[in-house]
Parts: structure tokens; sequence; C-alpha cells
């Protein structure tokens, strides 16, 4: 049955279509016909007015990562076009999906430099899996069932339809219908029989076998799966930073986080290792330090959906394409149950030497300074078991990454390829909206708090329950550091000089408490959990604090710095 | 890694844009396109994109990975000189008094097997279709005349194996296709 409809209102139709239920958006000129429909379905949509268009495509990114579905946006066209290409350079790199609209000049002024008119296709294309413009209402209903087919199927990411203002406006018969194909595209790749029964061989005969899980594992809702591959052949596993979270901290195999802030053990196993499996993930230089020193005495067998990522970073012994969900228990069902008792030991040593000569001290330090350490820790020990905590980008992230007890779920959120300050207030946003009987801490730093500190207003507006939590040390404190390690503590750029974030949030009707004492830390986060609705804590912590250990960038995982003495 | 000489063919819908995503994965890397054709392809909707670089082979089969994660591009493949058969074209105008003068067109036909195109009292046309080398072979040739202007094409080519990827690929996306339509019926 087909009606006669505006565009504006067939992309209303279609949302519902494919089960949208909050829309992150900020209107403009060219977009008002859209906002217009939404008027009429604010029983069917929240729709969540944030304060940037950056924010809205970031609220976005938070609320796919905590649902694992197509994060939604409409923006204008023009600046706040431009104003999303930093969040979807990030869903891009991140594999996050993203439906973002923009709103775009009428046909007929397209090419003429007319108000507000950006190439958004052009600016798009690097940074989006499709990007599609819109010209005419009859293809709308098309456009969007593909833009959520390609941004859910495969491997997720960011897609743009840059909507005219005559797409909106004009009448058409609307039909919809699902995409379920695209000729040109293959999301779900058929696994090699040979590949997997090489796979099984190779892991049967392993003496020291080890798995790095990343976040494939969860975009493919494979954990179950993960968890029986790893027990029916005992094998020690260790996450990338976006993999965190798919097993629980106190998993027995779960070994930790492998990479620049990694742990000590997994770091260290990824060189002792005799065959290395890699799951849905993609050996990030971060990951991998120098990569020709990367597992030099393993066969690595690479796990992945996408075929570009094979042999792309690292030359693997085994790729093994297809959807972990279907490729691990192929496996599974080809292992030898075995016991690695003796190798898993062996992880012991060095979690002891990271324990002593880098959790103790950041957990218990000398000096009088609240650290970054203890701050998530306490956070972590006092919140429940379905917490999430959204991350900022730089020592924030990684301590929050090292000492945050996340798991298993979707608890951890971080920006991880793109590394994007300003990330974290506007993803917790979206990760409030998509996970809203869970805890909601957004942990950033001073400097990245203030990239996106507008959104404030958006947690005011919609009373969303964030507990945001400053570490403050007055300083960009990873920047500092690799000015204090590696260029002679010149600290060109990083000194800070900060508003009271207590009073700002007070602005915004967000209660809040500064901390500057180690005593009344326990304290204050107790009573931040305790209160109902919007809190901030702002914590005073060590100004020079580093993030141990460390493996200085494009270097063997061997040259791993545990701590000041060493460099 | 040793630089070499690639062919690359890309087969794409035929939808706006594509080209401009095929050609960021060269300048992502730095990449020198030599030469680029596009054109429609034997099959209704498909593009084929002809494109010459020289790089390492490791970069060129990232490359072509890259090329293919696009969503609207089909299947792309790289290959080495010995494993096509390729041409190219390229027209010569000289001015028709100079060709006179030098008696040139008997070589120019028996040597090359070009063609005259067009021949006037002010200037004359002349095809070469070949290889790189024989292009600017009688470029060399010719120039003695004064060469008016000249023009080259991209190289287009054709695979001397007899398994036709394109169309296997097509296939297994047909089956799929079919596969997929049953299951929601």
């Amino acid at each position: 049955m087909s009606e006669r409809i505006n565009g504006a209102e067939a992309l209303m139709r279609s949302f519902k279509e494919e089960n949208v239920t909050t829309i992150f958006g900020y209107p403009g000129g060219f977009i008002i016909p859209v906002f217009d429909a939404l008027y009429s379905y604010q029983k069917e949509f929240d729709c969540i007015l944030t304060r940037h268009e950056q924010g809205a495509v970031h609220a976005a990114q938070g609320y796919a990562r905590v649902t694992g579905q197509p994060g939604v946006v409409i923006v204008t066209s023009g600046p706040a076009a431009t104003n999303v290409i930093t969040g979807l350079a990030d869903a891009m790199l991140d594999s996050t999906p993203l439906v973002v609209i923009t709103g775009q000049s009428i046909v007929a002024q397209l090419g003429t430099d007319s108000f507000q008119e950006t190439d958004v296709i052009g600016i798009t294309q690097p940074v989006t899996k499709w990007s599609y413009q819109i010209r005419r209402a009859e293809d709308l209903p098309w456009a969007v069932a593909r833009a959520f087919y390609i941004a859910r199927e495969g491997r997720p990411g960011p897609v743009v339809l840059d909507l005219t203002k005559d797409a909106q406006t004009q009448l058409f018969d609307f039909e919809y219908e699902k995409c379920r194909f695209i000729r040109s595209y293959q999301p779900n790749p058929t696994p090699d029989q040979a590949d997997l029964a090489l796979a099984a061989d190779l892991i049967n005969l392993a003496k020291r076998p080890m798995a790095v899980v990343g976040q494939g594992v969860m975009l493919g809702h494979a954990e179950k799966e993960l968890y029986e591959f790893l027990e029916k052949a005992d094998i020690p596993a260790a996450s990338t930073l976006l993999g965190l979270s798919i097993m629980a901290n106190d998993y027995p195999l779960n070994m930790g986080m492998v990479g620049m802030h990694g742990n000590v053990a997994p770091n260290r196993k990824t060189g002792e290792c005799d065959v290395l499996i890699a799951i849905g993930c993609r050996f990030s230089d971060r990951v991998t330090g120098d990569i020709n020193t990367y597992a030099a005495n393993a066969n690595i067998i690479h796990f992945d959906i996408d075929p570009s990522e094979l042999n792309k970073n690292v030359r693997v012994f085994l790729p093994v394409l297809g959807n972990v969900k279907q490729t691990l228990p192929a496996v599974t069902r080809l292992l030898k149950p075995a016991r690695h008792t003796e190798w898993i030991a062996s992880f012991k040593t060095y979690k002891e030497q990271e324990d002593k000569q880098v959790i103790a001290r950041d957990l218990h330090p000398e000096g009088p300074a609240i650290t970054m350490a203890e701050t998530v820790k306490c956070i972590s020990d006092k919140s429940g078991k379905q917490a999430v905590l959204v991350a900022d980008v730089g020592q924030n992230e990684m301590v929050s990454a090292r000492y945050f007890s996340a798991g298993p779920g979707r608890q951890f959120v971080a920006s991880g390829g793109l590394g994007t300050m300003g990330f974290c207030l506007p993803a917790a946003v979206g990760a409030a909206l998509g996970a809203p009987t869970s805890e909601i801490y957004a942990v950033c730093g001073d400097g990245g708090i203030q990239m996106t500190i507008q959104e404030l207003g958006t947690i005011m507006q919609y009373q969303l329950p964030v507990k945001v939590v400053v570490l403050n040390n007055n300083f960009l404190g990873m920047v500092r550091q690799w000015q204090e390690l590696f260029w002679d503590k010149r600290y060109s750029s990083t000194r800070m000089q900060n508003p009271d974030f207590v009073q700002l949030a007070a602005s915004y009707h967000i209660a809040g408490r500064r901390v500057e004492k180690r005593e009344e830390l326990s304290e204050a986060v107790q009573q931040m959990i305790d209160h109902k609705g919007p809190y901030l804590l702002e914590v005073h912590v060590e100004e020079e604090g580093m993030v141990y250990p460390m493996i200085p960038a494009g270097q063997p995982i061997s040259n791993i710095i545990m701590g000041p003495s060493e460099k | 890694m040793e630089k070499k000489f690639y062919t690359v063919n890309v087969y794409s819908e035929n939808t706006v844009g594509i080209l401009n995503q095929v050609t960021n994965v060269f300048t992502r890397r730095q990449v020198n396109i030599e030469s680029l054709t596009v054109s429609r392809s034997s099959i209704p909707g498909v593009h084929k994109y002809t494109i010459t670089a020289t790089t390492d082979e490791e970069t060129i089969a990232k490359m072509v990975r890259q090329i293919e994660r696009r969503i609207d591009v089909l299947k792309a493949f790289y290959y080495l000189d010995d494993e096509i058969i390729f041409q190219e074209i390229a027209l010569y105008k000289i001015p028709t008094d100079k060709v006179m003068e030098h008696g040139i067109i008997e070589q120019v036909v028996r040597r090359y097997n070009a063609r005259i195109l067009e021949m006037n009292r002010g200037y004359t046309v002349i095809e070469q279709t070949g290889h790189n080398e024989e292009i600017e072979q009688l470029y060399r040739d010719l120039e003695p005349t004064g060469i008016l202007q000249f023009v080259r094409s991209g190289r287009i080519s054709i695979t001397k194996s007899s398994i036709e990827r394109l169309s296997n690929f097509l296939a297994e996306m047909e089956a799929k296709r079919l596969a997929s339509e049953q299951s929601y019926k």
C-alpha cells in the first residue's frame, strides 16, 4: 500500500521501519521540514537536542556502542555537515554504526556556492562507509533502507545521507522495503573450510597459544562463541582497548589488555607465544609497537570479517575471513580439549612485576596528591555490575581502561582509532539514553571536557543521570607525559588554566563537588553515586602524573617502560 | 620492495562519486596514477576502470582490497604486463605541407600500421594504437614535421587468464541474493 506524503514524513516512517527510537539532532535552515515532521513524532522518537553537531554525532556513537544499534543523527547543511566530520571519522575507525542525515541546499542551487552549501559527499566519502545525496523524494526510502543495511551489516560503520531541501518537501507515493542485499557488498563473506581446519590444526599443535580479542567479537555478538573457543583449548586471552568488557575482569582466561599502556604480561607474552590468535581486531600500531618484532615467535592466525584488514598491518600466517560468530564455533568444533596450565601460570610472573612496580605505586602512592588510578579504582569498586564507563582521550582514558573493572557487557566506551578529545561527554549522553538502567560514568580530563563542555546543557535539559568525573591535573596530561619522557620536559602548550568546573556545572543546575584530599575521595565518590540525576565530580589529581607501563611509539614491546627510574 | 608497473582493473556500479573513492585510495598513499580509463563494461550497469601506477606489490595488493571495500565497488584486481593484453590509442596532428615535404605517409602506414583519420590542406591527423613504446617511437619519428597536437588515451586491458573472475563473482552474488530472498519468504 502506498500513500502520498512528503520526503520529511517519509523519513519518519522509514525510521519507524528501521526501529529507530532515539535521534540526536540540531536543526537549521535546510533541515526544517524534517524537524517539522519530527514535531508530529514526539511519541515515537526521543529527539535529543545537543549543543553542537559534533556532540550529536558523539552522542549517537555512545548510543550505538552500548546498544549495538545504529545511532541516528539529523543536522542541517554547511557548517553542521562539516561539524559532524570528526565523529564520522571516529566512527569509521572504530566500526560504529551511524546513520547521519545532513540537510542540503535546493537542487537547483547545488554547485553554485549557495548559502550553507558544502560538498558533503566529497568531504564525507573518505570518512564514511557510504554517503549518498538524495535529490528526489522518491529515492528516499531506497536510500534510507540501504543506509541502515550498510551501517549495520558486516563490519559496521557510519553512513551519511545528504538530503536536499527538494527531497524533503516533494510529495510522492511512499512505500518501504528493507534492504537485504547489495550486489556489490558482501557483509558476511563465506568462510573457507580449509582455513578453518588449518586454524584448528595450528591451535591443536600449539604449546603456547594466546588470543587477542578485539571489538569484532562484540560487533559480531560472538561473546559466547569466544568463551567456548577459549575454554575448550584453554587459551589465555587479552583485549584490545575496544575489546575491553567482552571478557569480565575476573574471567580466568582474561590476561588483561595489550597495547601501548596495556598490561605487562599479555604484552610480553605476545613475544613468547607460538600461536597468536587475533580475533576481530585490526593490529593498530598502538597494539603492535614495532611491527617487525611483533609476535616474532608466533604463527599468527587472524579472524576478521573485513578482507582489507587481513595482512594490512601485520603479515599473518593464516588469515581467516568471515564473521567470528560463524568462524569461531566452526574452529571450536575441530579443537581438541587441551590444558595449558604451565603456560597460563607463567603470565603470573609479569603480573606480579606489574602489580609491584606499577599498580601498587598508582593505587598507594607515597605523595599526598590523588592519582587518576585511585579515583577510577574507587569508582570501579563502588559502582554496580552494570556500570558503563565512557572515557575521553589521553591519560584519563588509559587509566580508565586499566583500572575500571568492566564486563561482561558493553561497559567500556572510548574513542580508540581516532583518539578524539571531547568524545566523552557527548558519548556519555548517548550511552545514558541507550542504557537507561545502567550507571553512566563520564571520565575525562580537564582538557577533553572543555572541547565539548557545552553538552552539559544537553545533560541538564534531559536530566540524564550522567556522572561526570573530571580528572583535573591542569595539564594536557598525555602530551605532557611525552614531553617529559621524550622532549626534555619542554612543556610547550600543555599547561592549562581552568575554570571552576563545579561552579560551571552549577550554572547548568548540575550538582557537583571538588575533591583535593585523599581522605575525601571515597566519600565523595559515594556521594556522587548516591546522587539522583546528573553530577560532576572534579578530582584534583597529581599534576605531573604518568601512565605506566608504556611502550614508546613504534618500539618493540620489549622496550616497555615500567616507571620513572627506567628513563 | 621492488617497484613495478601495475594495471588495476576496478568494476563498480554506475553511481555518482565512485571515481573519487577509487582515486582517494591512491591519494592517501601518495601513489601517482599514470593513466586512468573509465567506461561501461560489457555487463549492463557495471563500469570498468583501468588504472596504471608504479608501486610495490604489497602496496598495490592492499590498495586493491581497500578499493574493493567501498560499497559500490564490485571487484578490483591488479596485474603485471605479462598477465594482460593491453592497448593505448594516440592521435597526432601534423601540418599537411610538412607531411608532403617529409614524405612520411608510407612509412607511417607500413611501419606503424597507423591510420590517417583526416587529411586536408591545413593538417593531417594520424591515429596509432599500440603499446606505450610504439606510440612514443612514432612521436619521435613525427617530431621533425612539427607536431601541432598530440593526445593519447589511458591504457585499456583484457586478462589473458581463462577464468572470468568478475562473472564468477556476479554469479556468486546472484546466488546469495536468491538465498536471502528465500530466507525472508
